[in-house]
């Protein structure tokens, strides 16, 4: 493989880590800080992008549908935290699952009633829609590297109202332990509340902001719900920083593997999985449980 | 309107085959008024009415019933009730959900259906309880080749089929040296071989097998891969959200204007509306094209249209055949399902007048049908000519002479 070939596969391989980046960090968020596997991050991460599909149609502009979509998402977020999740926390691990896994299905018997069964594609923005000459046969959308560029800045976000404000304070506390928090007198289960909304929003946003280099079909969020699952685990629960390495290492696994290992290029992110668990079973940047 | 159209199977065509003399043998039967069959023939539909393959189990359905609506409610003088099971494209519940259908329902026939896994379990129960199958789409070479029996038809395609005839017309269009791309399944690794069987025939050679695991969407690495090995073309297999994701990714890597994409016709069929612009000049085999202009086709797609609102495609032609070939076996038996023998000797034997072309079947009871070239334009896959005639699958592994 030549130079400039190998350098087009690392930014295909740091543009997919990104967008992995983008659907994970929301999971990690409510894994890591509510103690809720929501197996239904993948079902929002599929109802943001028919979302931004339905929004662009009606009003032709791109930026509405991603702001509105977001809205939305974070407004059943707190909704649903309100009358289902809040109900979940500390209990075993099953009932959420279960619950979780029931909204997978509630949720995509209203993408059936609410939009069909057909698949869609999104127009990115105008100004985004073009694409830049890489080598003499092959060209690259501007809008990959805008999704490049956009991670970055929501990863930084992330990480500065994580360590850098009061809110950010409360969250890490009672992820720390939770009932000291409470006992202390913090407001937390506000705070959690807008947790599991904001995660169910970057979720959506996921969703939306990679509709236009992929499609719109019911079955998209599957594949992405495993695959982000695997972010977090390898990445350590709870985790934003270990869920940009571990996107990151997965997107490097997946498509150098699809180029040097095609044969068996499916299982080598889980084999990377199981390699790094054996290593440090809480994940790369995961805390040791005492 | 079923008197405005034509009889989707020429009584001429049905006199002259093999069929002949079955066809007459009873033709006194089908005069007299009242036989022996006063109650209604139970069709069994076990199609997906719900996900991903939804919108083709309904379209399958539509065509089936709307060519018994033009005969009046029944083939061969029958009444004709249906009784529905949704199979979900769920290959683990296949088993059950046929043999409720034989079992519990009582069904004489069984027309189904999309996904392969599925139709090969239903495959099994039909060759054990020895009921008669339709299959109207699921493409498995198995089910027509090592697992035929008589009384298993299929309506709609093998998976060889369109793939084969597309050898000969990528290396006629000067591409010496192709690469393949598909998903590492069943059904992906059938039709890319048939490919290359037909491509390495006519003197191809197939530079790189691209797979990446079903249903995996991410392309970029592999179309990266393909800049970098420079075939002359590539032939693509894929379907559904799949198709229209590499479709346009391959378009934004520019790729497609150094290095054409070619493909089985799944790859824009149904799904051309959210391709755009990106699917333009592409060129797939299927045995249908959407401005097809021969007689059948143009009442079908007026039929169908008046019938549900929609426009008609391959999956509605497939069940709307599933329908014509049930009819030439009911109808060569007056409606007496009991005479399997002769029912099954007169399908074989059937040439029906397709929306396709021309269609009769081999002796795995497979289709035989022309194989189309078409190319995306304006928004449509336009025929371009017939890419090969009377299609027949080998039918390799068959054992039925």
């Amino acid at each position: 493989m030549d130079l400039v070939t190998f350098g087009v596969q690392l930014l295909n391989a740091i543009q997919y880590g990104m967008v992995l980046f983008l659907v994970a960090s929301g999971l990690t968020l409510v894994f890591g800080i509510l103690g809720v596997i929501n197996l239904a991050h993948g079902a929002f991460y599929m109802l943001g992008a028919y979302l931004a599909y339905w929004i662009a149609a009606y009003t032709g502009s791109f930026w509405i549908a991603m702001v509105a979509g977001v809205a939305i998402a974070f407004v059943v977020g707190l909704l649903l935290e309100n009358v289902f999740i809040r109900r979940l926390y500390g209990r075993d691990h099953l009932a959420q699952v279960l619950l979780s896994f029931g909204l997978i299905l509630v949720i995509d018997e209203f993408r059936e009633i609410a939009f069909g069964k057909d698949v869609h594609s999104v127009a990115p923005p105008a100004w985004l829609a073009g694409s830049f000459q890489l080598t003499d046969n092959l060209s690259y959308p501007v809008y990959r590297l805008a999704i490049c560029g956009f991670c970055l800045i929501v990863a930084a976000l992330i990480f500065l109202v994580i360590t850098r404000t009061k809110i950010g304070m409360i969250v890490r506390a009672g992820a720390e332990n939770r009932e000291m928090t409470r006992v202390l007198g913090i407001k937390f289960d506000v705070v959690n509340r807008y947790v599991f909304a904001v995660g169910i929003a970057l979720a959506a946003l996921g969703g939306i902001v990679i509709a236009p280099i992929s499609t719109v079909f019911p079955g998209m969020g599957d594949g992405m719900l495993i695959l982000s699952f695997v972010v977090v685990v390898l990445g350590g629960i709870g985790s934003v920083a270990g869920a940009a390495v571990g996107a990151l290492l997965i997107g490097l696994t997946d498509t150098f593997g699809k180029v040097f290992f095609p044969s068996v290029s499916s299982i080598l992110i889980y084999v990377l999985m199981a390699a790094v668990l054996l290593w440090r079973p809480n994940g790369i940047l995961g805390r040791r449980e005492v | 309107m079923s008197n405005r159209l034509m009889l989707p199977i020429s009584r001429r065509a049905l006199l002259s085959g093999a069929a002949g003399a079955a066809t007459l043998a009873v033709a006194p039967g089908l005069r007299s008024p009242a036989i022996a069959q006063n109650a209604p023939l139970k069709v069994g539909l076990m199609l997906p009415y719900t996900g991903t393959y939804a919108k083709l189990g309904k379209f399958i359905d539509d065509g089936f019933r709307l060519y018994v609506e033009q005969k009046g409610g029944k083939l061969g003088g029958r009444e004709i009730t249906f009784v529905q099971v949704d199979d979900e494209s769920k290959p683990e519940a296949g088993t059950d959900n046929m043999n409720r259908l034989v079992g519990r329902e009582k069904a004489d026939v069984v027309i189904g259906t999309v996904h392969s896994g599925v139709a090969m379990a239903m495959v099994k129960v039909a060759r054990d309880t020895k009921t008669l199958l339709i299959i109207p789409n699921a493409g498995a070479n198995d089910a027509t080749g090592p697992a035929c029996a008589p009384n298993i038809f299929r309506s709609s395609f093998s998976n060889w089929q369109p793939n084969y005839p597309m050898g000969k017309v990528m290396f006629d269009a000067g591409h010496k040296n192709v690469a393949t791309i598909t998903w590492k399944y069943a059904a992906g690794a059938e039709q890319m071989s048939a490919f290359k069987e037909g491509f390495t025939k006519a003197g191809g050679n197939v530079v790189e097998d691209l797979t990446l695991p079903f249903p995996e969407v991410e392309f970029q690495a592999l179309i990266t891969r393909i800049a970098q090995l420079k075939p002359d073309a590539v032939h693509a297999f894929f379907a559904g959200g799949g198709a229209v994701k590499f479709v346009k990714d391959y378009a934004a890597a520019g790729l497609g204007k150094t290095i054409p994409l070619y493909g089985a016709g799944f790859l824009t069929d149904g799904t051309l509306e959210a391709q755009g612009a990106a699917a333009n000049g592409l060129k797939t085999t299927l045995h249908y094209a959407d401005n097809l202009d021969n007689p059948a086709n143009v009442a079908f797609l007026k039929a169908f249209k008046d019938k549900t609102g929609n426009v008609g495609d391959i999956y509605a032609v497939q069940g709307y055949d599933a329908a014509a070939l049930l009819d030439v076996g009911m109808k060569a038996v007056g409606g007496d399902d009991k005479q399997r023998d002769k029912m099954i000797a007169a399908m074989g034997a059937a040439k029906i007048d397709s929306p396709r072309g021309p269609l009769s079947f081999n002796k795995a009871h497979n289709p035989i049908q022309n194989i189309y070239l078409r190319e995306v334009r304006n928004g449509r896959n336009e025929m371009v000519s017939i890419a090969q005639k009377d299609v027949d699958d080998p039918a390799r592994g068959c054992k039925l002479a």
